[in-house]
């Protein structure tokens, strides 16, 4: 007996979110006197206008698609996992080791090893607050959010020490085995006449991030793992009476969420720069959260949010080259999508259930008696 | 049907009250009339709309449409605030006290004359004092109210609605928390209010207290007032049918129990909780193939912890036999799953927090706890159609309403959601059926239907162990009754040779003669059972 169609609630509050986001942004773009309406077309033309666009545009949707994953599916079982970037950095440094000091014949083997290595490498540093958490009661939002800082400093001190090559001056791993060099998607899909994307960083781990939301769907609701982290997730109480151990579920659904988000690595660290260096991740742990609660922890919808703030990257960038809106506005617009899409979701969904609520009392003039009894 | 020769105005009169929330229509063009110095009951199943109603004369919904009107003037009440200067009082299920506060703070607040608070609380005290004379509401005013029974803290609620010169009293289920000799207390304080010509609106679903103490009684039936009687008038029978809208039998039909071999065994077991408060004191008992073995109790002298253990999911010292062999209570194994596979179901006593997954389907919930069973696996997947059909076949079994497998458990009504509970712990053929507070927030008309339904189980030869707070329900269906008291067992009664008065001594942990023990010492003895305190 919910208040709307499910169609309302999936599609047109997003929607409407997204377009009350658009026109705040063109207000404040109006207010330091650009054209809102240029604006937009700068953004569109450059991330969706070209294949070059669509290279970048994919290439950031493919590391939000993890994080997004990550953190949606530690939202199933009550977990808020905010600590996406700190495992994303982790998962950079298991593809690093792989990368660096593995031989492979072939980038598949390559690939499936350092997948592998980041999942195992983000899992690790997400069980550790999940632990804390399922045995000693530490609030998985504090630990996770200090994992992101030991991250960095572990990260740091590493590469400045351990894993920089002898000689160099940069905090950066050397060039990764030339045997792990991913398929970009030019080298993908150019034919000898016209080359697509053409230097564009998307490559052939986008592809796993789409397999990567086919699992996660088909463990949620088709399996017994599934079943049993939603229901921990809706009802502890209720979980520990089905004899659902809690903490097997906190530290199974954190090392789920972990790995995802550590898979990551393989996108920007393996696809993109071929070596790990310093900040790598560039906030796409967070941006995970947002993309999450836009995607209603659903890995379809996770999938849509990741293409959206991919385009919102990238047309941000584009706006910066070519208009003089500095870059700073441009995280201003993000931040009213996150704001509209995720914090102010009842703002809409309120008129918006009191709208389909009058249009069926209209509809059916004597509404029945209490329907549930 | 009230009195219309008197000339007084009504203390209170609603006309046409209407209430939807979205869809349901929970109150339906209801009207009433309460004449003053009245007691005047509501009753009907749960669902039927009679929070509602009292709720917009509280202030806390609006009506739709309607009018009240309070001695004979129409008055407006937006919030609670209104309500009060109105003269309505209200007195909540779930009492509305600061525990940390005094008696007489919780009384004070909200009502302080000034900022300054020693001259409110002197006042408060004197008038509590004339109060208390003169309408048998003793209370302790300087005692935490956190450290009182809840016999004391309902009375500590009335008070609080006296202090704001309320005229108009509305008790929402009064007795529900209450053993039977603290609700004879509450009755005679209703019945002294009422000589002092206050209005009581008592709300309740309990048939006997309606013919025990009100004058007038209204029915209602899924939103609507279906009748107005004399109390005199009518039979709790007749009343029944009026809120169900057909007959209901009130008594559980049943043949002697046969009793078979010893099912589940029990020896001294103890709980000591993670405050360090000792819940279960030398328990030890038996339950036997084809019996029921109920437990009275007030709630929170360790029915509770003891469902637990035996569900599984609370560690315990002791000895526990199933079916002669020894259950682990403190292993890493020691789990629902473990339970479950030795035979054991458990009809949690509640069932929106433990027995059910409010927001998954009633399909989802039909195989909660059993789903590891192979029938709902294909692979490494989970069987959905399995589990549908299932369902669909349980749905029929047990006459679930609307027969739905896609819709939400929290979609039920209360007795639909319990027999969702029951179709699925019953169905898995258990030697031993735990069920606490079976008929909770079930309607009459569910009630039938599940008393009947663990009737049939027993005669199929299992055990059962049923924890009721209802006396009635205990009363009715065991063959054997324990009671218990502060986490100890105070007696075993065979319910053909005992009543509810021999009983609610025991479950106020009295031993002695009932005739010669005062309410006081049992609110006493009351009050301390559960805090971890020797008494």
């Amino acid at each position: 007996m919910d208040v709307m169609p499910k169609w309302a609630d999936v599609v047109l509050i997003p929607l409407i979110s997204l377009l009350l986001a658009a026109a705040l942004s063109a207000v404040v773009i109006l207010a330091i006197g650009e054209n809102p309406w240029n604006a937009l077309k700068i953004m569109v033309e450059g991330s969706l206008g070209s294949t070059y666009g669509w290279g970048y545009t994919l290439y950031y949707a493919t590391n939000f698609i993890f994080t997004g994953l990550a953190v949606a599916i530690a939202f199933h079982a009550r977990m808020f996992n905010i600590g996406g970037e700190g495992q994303a950095v982790l998962g950079g440094l298991g593809v690093a080791l792989v990368c660096l000091y593995i031989p492979f014949p072939h980038w598949s083997l390559a690939l499936v090893a350092a997948s592998v290595g980041a999942a195992i490498f983000g899992a690790g540093w997400a069980i550790i607050p999940a632990y804390l958490q399922a045995k000693r009661g530490s609030h998985i939002v504090i630990t996770t959010i200090m994992f992101n800082f030991i991250a960095a400093a572990l990260l740091n001190y590493l590469l400045v020490g351990a894993l920089k090559p002898a000689g160099s001056m940069e905090p950066a791993t050397g060039k990764f085995l030339p045997g792990t060099h991913l398929p970009s998607f030019q080298e993908m899909f150019s034919t000898a006449d016209t080359v697509l994307f053409r230097g564009a960083p998307a490559n052939v781990s986008f592809f796993v991030a789409i397999a990567a939301c086919v699992v996660i769907w088909a463990l949620i609701w088709r399996t017994r793992l599934g079943y049993e982290i939603r229901a921990f997730g809706h009802s502890e109480s209720a979980a520990k009476y089905a004899g659902i151990s809690p903490t097997k579920i906190i530290v199974i659904s954190m090392s789920i969420s972990g790995a995802l988000a550590g898979m990551m690595a393989i996108n920007n660290v393996m696809g993109e720069a071929e070596r790990l260096v310093l900040n790598a991740v560039e906030g796409a742990g967070f941006i995970g959260i947002a993309v999450a609660l836009m995607g209603r922890s659903h890995p379809f919808g996770v999938f849509l949010a990741a293409i959206l703030f991919g385009f919102l990257y990238q047309g941000g960038a584009e706006l910066a080259l070519w208009t003089s809106i500095p870059r700073e506005l441009i995280v201003v617009i993000q931040a009213l999508v996150i704001l509209f899409t995720g914090a102010l979701d009842n703002m809409v969904r309120m008129p918006l259930e009191r709208f389909f609520l009058a249009r069926r009392r209209a509809a059916k003039p004597k509404p029945k008696l209490t329907p549930a009894e | 049907m009230t009195d219309s020769t008197t000339t007084a105005a009504p203390a209170i009169e609603l006309r046409g009250i209407s209430k939807s929330f979205g869809p349901v229509q929970a109150n339906k063009d209801i009207s009433i009339r309460v004449m003053p110095g009245t007691i005047h009951g509501i009753i009907g199943e749960n669902g039927a709309g009679k929070s509602t109603l009292m709720s917009i004369l509280y202030g806390f919904y609006k009506a739709d449409a309607g009018e009240i009107h309070i001695a004979g003037k129409q008055v407006d009440i937006p919030d609670s605030q209104a309500a009060i200067a109105a003269g309505i009082g209200m007195v909540f299920q779930h009492f509305k006290l600061v525990e940390t506060f005094t008696v007489l703070e919780n009384i004070v607040l909200g009502a302080e004359d000034s900022g300054l608070l020693r001259p409110s609380l002197a006042r408060a005290r004197r008038e509590l004092r004339a109060l208390a004379e003169e309408y048998e509401l003793n209370v302790d005013a300087d005692a935490l109210v956190q450290d009182i029974g809840v016999g004391m803290q309902q009375r500590v609620e009335i008070l609080k609605a006296l202090y704001r010169k309320a005229d108009i009293l509305i008790l929402d289920e009064p007795t529900g928390v209450l053993t039977p000799a603290e609700a004879d207390h509450l009755f005679r304080i209703l019945e002294n209010l009422r000589r002092e010509g206050k209005t009581i609106i008592l709300i309740t679903h309990k048939l006997r207290e309606i013919m025990e103490i009100t004058d007038t009684v209204s029915v209602m039936r899924r939103g609507e007032m279906t009748a107005t009687v004399k109390t005199a008038e009518t039979s709790p029978s007749e009343l029944a049918e009026l809120m169900v809208g057909r007959k209901v039998l009130l008594r559980v039909d049943k043949t002697p129990a046969q009793p078979g071999r010893v099912i589940l065994d029990v020896q001294m077991l103890n709980v000591t909780d993670t405050k360090g408060v000792h819940r279960l004191k030398d328990v030890s008992f038996q339950v036997r193939a084809g019996e029921i073995l109920g437990i009275a109790g007030v709630s929170g002298n360790g029915q509770s912890e003891l469902l637990e253990v035996l569900g599984g999911y609370q560690t315990a010292s002791g000895t526990v036999l199933m079916n002669g062999d020894p259950i682990d209570l403190t292993g890493t194994k020691s789990d629902g799953q473990s339970r479950r596979a030795r035979g054991i179901s458990h009809v949690p006593e509640d069932r929106q927090a433990e027995g059910l997954i409010m927001d998954y389907a009633a399909w989802e919930n039909v195989a909660f706890g059993y789903h590891h069973d192979a029938k709902y696996q294909s692979g490494i997947l989970m069987n959905n159609a399995a589990m549908l059909a299932d369902t669909e076949e349980k749905m029929q079994r047990f006459d679930v309403r609307p027969p739905d497998p896609k819709l939400a458990a929290k979609n039920f009504s209360g007795g639909n959601q319990q027999k969702i509970v029951l179709a699925r712990e019953i169905e898995q053929n258990p030697d031993l059926l735990l069920i606490g507070q079976p008929t909770r927030g079930v309607d009459i008309g569910a009630i039938e239907f599940i008393h009947k339904q663990i009737v049939a189980l027993r005669d199929q030869g299992k055990a059962i162990l049923l924890v009721s707070v209802e006396l009635e329900e205990i009363l009715g269906l065991s063959d054997r009754i324990i009671v218990m008291f502060d986490g100890r067992i105070m007696g075993e009664r065979d319910p053909a040779r005992t009543d509810e008065r021999e009983l609610g001594m025991l479950m106020a942990g009295m031993t002695s003669d009932p005739d010669k023990v005062s309410t006081a010492e049992i609110e006493e003895n009351l009050a301390h059972a559960g805090t971890g305190e020797k008494v």
